[in-house]
């Protein structure tokens, strides 16, 4: 019993936070590899609808978007509330677009510019005038492989 | 000369710089993977074709106007309902399958359906079916996508019900499996052969508003 009461007595002995720093530096290396930082800010209301047959886009380096809605409140003063496209980081009119896809497609690897896919960011109240002014244009500057970007949901509703 | 000792540096603040970096990384990663809907266009033509000739009954119509209403097979239908009715369309059922060019003579409205070479299975009956799809420059994008959404829909659940039938493995299953065995890619093939996704997209009029 003696022996028991001498080794209480000592108190606990605190924990050893050696290796803190470690654990700390691995979540931030973990964190550092995976973030993707933002290339553009976006300019317009950019809401995507939700579909439920959604596919992963994959190979992000081949991936480019056109940014399709309403202006954001803070530059509705200037160019009103019409939907407008934005390239990169700047509001575009569809005349542009052929440029655009000659410019991203010199930026790729000759052998990946056919791969390269289009992700269409369209805010989901917008109207489809617009949205086939830009298809067409696509089509023209041989930029086929097209994505609509959505949201998965499990079940659409009318 | 006295011999002085080289002080640790304490490194007890390192976690700290550590947590600091380690929230600014937290708060600035956007972890959301794009998803979306992929699609192809068709190519622009360098000159103005007749197109082919299609048979009205191998067409599956679809309208959508301005108001978001869709008119499918000239009948006033709901979103949800299009996928069943789709389905119902791309399946159908060769009546006669021994006649040769197996008309579907049972019902008039349901495509034709032909003879075709489709690996692993050998000689099927494959539906002519296309989809035709036509919007109005006043319709919103948010139904344009429910439409496409509900179509593509139709064609993958056809073609697991299909994979599930023949090989007992759901489409979904083997296209994942498709890069290890040449077989499984076969077989990838052949349902793809046999619901090929066929949807055609108008240039859009304004109907309407």
């Amino acid at each position: 019993m003696s022996k028991f009461r001498k080794k209480g007595s000592k108190g606990q002995p605190a924990i050893s936070t050696a290796a803190l720093p470690d654990i700390v530096f691995m979540l931030l290396f973990f964190f550092m590899v995976t973030t993707v930082m933002r290339e553009t800010s976006l300019k317009v209301i950019n809401v995507t609808p939700k579909a439920t047959e959604v596919e992963k886009l994959e190979r992000k380096s081949l991936v480019s978007y056109i940014y399709i809605g309403k202006p954001i409140k803070a530059l509705q003063g200037a160019f009103g509330t019409a939907p407008r496209i934005q390239l990169n980081d700047a509001f575009k009119t569809k005349e542009d677009i052929f440029q655009f896809v000659e410019m991203e497609k010199d930026e790729r690897d000759e052998a990946e510019r056919n791969m390269i896919t289009w992700s269409l960011k369209v805010d989901q109240e917008t109207k489809m005038g617009i949205v086939t002014d830009v298809k067409q244009e696509l089509r023209k500057a041989n930029a086929l492989k097209i994505n609509y970007s959505t949201k998965k949901t499990d079940k659409i509703v009318n | 000369m006295a011999k002085r000792e080289i002080s640790e540096i304490n490194a007890g603040s390192m976690a700290d710089i550590a947590f600091l970096l380690l929230i600014f990384f937290l708060v600035t990663t956007t972890m959301d993977t794009d998803t979306g809907l992929v699609r192809r266009l068709p190519p622009v033509l360098d000159e103005i074709q007749d197109p082919p000739p299609i048979k009205q009954r191998n067409i599956f119509e679809i309208l959508v106007n301005a108001n978001d209403q869709l008119l499918v097979e000239g009948e006033y239908i709901q979103v949800t309902e299009l996928r069943a009715k789709a389905k119902e369309f791309i399946k159908s059922n060769p009546s006669f399958p021994m006649v040769s060019d197996a008309t579907n003579a049972s019902n008039p409205n349901m495509p034709e359906f032909k003879m075709e070479e489709v690996p692993v299975f050998g000689n099927m009956l494959v539906s002519k079916q296309i989809i035709s799809l036509q919007n109005d420059n006043g319709t919103t994008y948010e139904m344009y996508i429910k439409v496409q959404n509900e179509l593509v829909g139709a064609y993958n659940e056809l073609r697991n019900e299909l994979a599930l039938q023949k090989f007992g493995k759901s489409y979904d299953e083997l296209v994942q499996q498709s890069g290890s065995s040449e077989s499984i890619e076969e077989k990838v093939k052949a349902i793809k052969k046999i619901y090929p996704q066929r949807i055609s997209e108008a240039e859009p009029k304004k109907i309407g508003s």
